[in-house]
């Protein structure tokens, strides 16, 4: 095999060479404009805290890499996409709020309850909404998109219902940590880091990653050599709710009010794009956590170039839709098949030619 | 017990499908009563009423037609809202600022709809992607053109040919259901136009699926893809052409919608794609494929125009009740389909 084969079938390829994609990008926009060629990379650290294009792409990426966690384990487990991660962020952040401002009211200073215990409240909802989309999945073998779209539509509106269709802001400075600053780091990015350590090593050190990939590759195979297929699927989609809720959280803390209608908004979509971008199958089996990552990074950075080139958000759509239909064509079975066949006459030809010399 | 048997036999050739789709008609009915009931004095058992259901869900029976015809070959387009958003804002630009005839412009939408549907039913169909993914991107680039047509809210005010499409009504024959109003006048209850193409879209699935070649291999390919290519079908270009069925279908809905709203907005449609699959849904449409009925879809989209009428004639209640109500009905619909499918499992 060849040193170009060798790296362009790795799967960490196309994330890696997307990143590199969008970066090229960045320099070309930033020479062109007349500005340093190194722009986009610059750090510095402004009033004791740190400023930066790719700060703040590991910043906004966070809700998305720390949804893109979860997702990975429910698509690998399930072959099939848990939708309601945004409305279910969205609900948490609503009953982290309502908790905290205390029922029925809109805009508070101080809070009704503990912060730690309004946050685990939210946390625990959104642990519950994942429990509901895994028993519905696991126990009764729906499919993942159908059984996930009962909380698609349902969260945001049980949100709303409980903050009376109202914002409900939070206006305490402790709150605004979770998407606030911490020292001179953006907070997002270590809850993101903190998240991803936490999954990569119970992976790590626990069998739970090869009983994924077992049951995601044939559920009755992996039941019958003597896992609990069922149980697996259920924890994957109870951790793909934690998650969810913890990237709640900080989205809710990033504004400190309960904007039930926005927040999470088309995030799920994102999230499974990052799942698909990161080189892992939609259709379960194994997987690469590593490879989500970046992906959600590289949607954050793609929507933030975006942006620097004048793109309007509402706009934006169309070069993620653009991106997301290339990269899926060049993974699907029909164009690897024929890339395949492709090579084999080729191989096929070189040794005739070889025999013909002969 | 020799003798209960015969009975036993006649029993089962009802099969849990057609159970399925009488509790959703009963469901409807049920629910309707009820509301005729409650609301008697604000007018809701006028049959008016109804039809005023029928007119604002004129476009989302026509989507949820295609969306039922993709649903039985196991598949899925959750980028009807989008396209939706895109061909009216598409319309209501070409009238407004173009200046362009609508009678030029209808039939533009129609040919977008099947380039959309060519270039989703190709992805799908013969390179071999999963149609979520697929139409998820249809999705983001539809809406993501809507706001590159244009950003604002763009009415439609300048084409006569809509004006009068859009005000047209068809009152009731024989006069049923007429009252006369508090000033006396004999009121009778009328359709627009979009609803009678909505019925009639509904009709010509209906047949398309049941009486026709392409409609019978969308059933045989949904029920089981490898059975239907060893039966000599072709199995890929089955779901490429269902998927331009189903774009066909959804700027018919678009032409209903727009007559209608007379505006495009970016934010048009949102969300219409779930009302549409869980209308589907209620209305006994398996998302596994090989299962489903237009009318049991029809239904579906009755029964979640009912509730935001009823929603909206309380007055009192939050905008979000319709979404909670219609996910829960969801949940139960699939929970007994689950259980269903289980018991017919343990019986073979």
């Amino acid at each position: 095999m060849t040193f170009v084969k060798k790296v362009t079938k790795n799967q960490l390829f196309l994330p890696l060479f997307s990143m590199v994609l969008v970066m090229l990008v960045n320099i070309i926009y930033d020479v062109a404009n007349g500005n340093a060629i190194f722009n986009f990379f610059t750090i510095s650290i402004n009033n004791g805290i740190l400023y930066g294009r790719l700060i703040d792409i590991l910043n906004r990426g966070s809700e998305a890499a720390i949804l893109a966690l979860g997702m990975t384990l429910v698509v690998s487990a399930s072959a099939g996409t848990d939708i309601s991660v945004g409305s279910v962020m969205s609900l948490a952040g609503g009953v982290c709020c309502v908790l905290l401002a205390g029922f029925g009211n809109v805009n508070v200073n101080e809070y009704a309850i503990p912060l730690w215990l309004g946050v685990l409240a939210g946390i625990l909802v959104a642990c519950l909404c994942g429990a509901f989309n895994g028993f519905l999945v696991a126990g009764l073998k729906i499919q993942p998109m159908v059984a996930t779209l009962i909380l698609f539509s349902a969260g945001r509106a049980i949100g709303l219902l409980l903050c009376n269709s109202n914002i409900v802001y939070v206006n305490v400075e402790s709150f605004k940590f979770f998407g606030g600053y911490c020292w001179i780091f953006p907070t997002p990015i270590l809850i993101t880091v903190l998240c991803i350590a936490v999954t990569a090593l119970v992976l790590k050190f626990t069998a739970l990653g090869t009983y994924v990939q077992a049951v995601g590759i044939n559920k009755e195979a992996a039941r019958i050599s003597g896992y609990k297929s069922a149980a697996i699927i259920f924890i994957c989609y109870v951790v793909c709710g934690l998650f969810a809720g913890i990237a709640g959280i900080t989205a809710t803390s990033r504004i400190y009010s309960a904007d039930t209608n926005n927040i999470g908004l088309n995030l799920e979509m994102d999230a499974i794009l990052a799942v698909a971008l990161g080189g892992n199958s939609l259709g379960g089996g194994k997987f690469r956590l590593s490879g989500s990552i970046i992906g959600a990074y590289t949607i954050q950075a793609i929507t933030t170039t975006l942006y620097a080139l004048g793109v309007s958000s509402a706009q934006a759509p169309v070069f993620k839709a653009v991106i997301v239909i290339l990269i899926v064509t060049i993974q699907s079975p029909a164009v690897k098949a024929y890339f395949a066949k492709r090579a084999a006459v080729k191989n096929a030809m070189m040794t005739a030619g070889r025999e013909a010399q002969a | 017990m020799i003798h209960a048997k015969p009975a036993v036999k006649e029993k089962k050739s009802m099969n849990s499908n057609t159970i399925l789709l009488l509790l959703t008609i009963g469901l409807f009915v049920v629910m309707y009563a009820a509301g005729c009931i409650a609301y008697a004095d604000k007018g809701f058992s006028k049959l008016q009423t109804f039809l005023d259901i029928l007119k604002n869900n004129a476009g989302l029976i026509c989507v949820t037609c295609g969306m039922t015809a993709v649903m039985i070959t196991g598949g899925i387009d959750i980028s009807v809202g989008a396209v939706i958003a895109m061909e009216c804002m598409f319309l209501a630009v070409g009238v407004e600022s173009w200046g362009l005839p609508a009678q030029l412009l209808i039939p533009l939408m129609l040919v977008i709809g099947v380039v959309f549907g060519i270039i989703q039913g190709y992805c799908v169909g013969y390179l071999g992607i999963q149609p979520f993914i697929v139409t998820m991107a249809g999705m983001f680039f539809a809406r993501g053109m809507t706001a590159v047509i244009s950003t604002q809210q763009v009415s439609i005010t300048s084409s006569p040919l809509m004006t009068q499409l859009s005000t047209m009504k068809f009152n009731m024959p024989f006069e049923i259901g007429a009252y006369l109003n508090k000033k006396g006048k004999l009121m009778v209850p009328n359709v627009s136009i979009y609803v009678i193409i909505a019925i009639l879209v509904l009709i010509a699935t209906f047949l398309i699926l049941r009486y026709t070649r392409f409609g019978r291999s969308l059933y045989a390919v949904g029920g089981n893809q490898q059975s239907a290519a060893l039966m000599g079908l072709d199995v890929r270009r089955t779901r490429f052409s269902a998927h331009i069925f189903c774009s066909v279908l959804t700027s018919i809905g678009a032409i209903c919608y727009v007559l209608n709203t007379m505006c495009g907005t970016t934010r048009q449609a949102l969300g219409l794609e779930m009302d549409a699959i869980s209308s589907a849904v209620i209305g006994g449409t398996l998302l596994t494929g090989g299962v489903g009925n237009v009318f049991g879809s029809f239904f579906g989209v009755l029964i979640n125009g009912t509730i935001s009428s009823l929603v909206k004639t309380n007055g009192k209640l939050s905008s979000s009740w319709p979404n909670v109500v219609t996910a829960l009905l969801l949940c139960f619909f699939i929970v007994l389909q689950a259980i269903f499918a289980k018991v017919k499992a343990r019986r073979s």
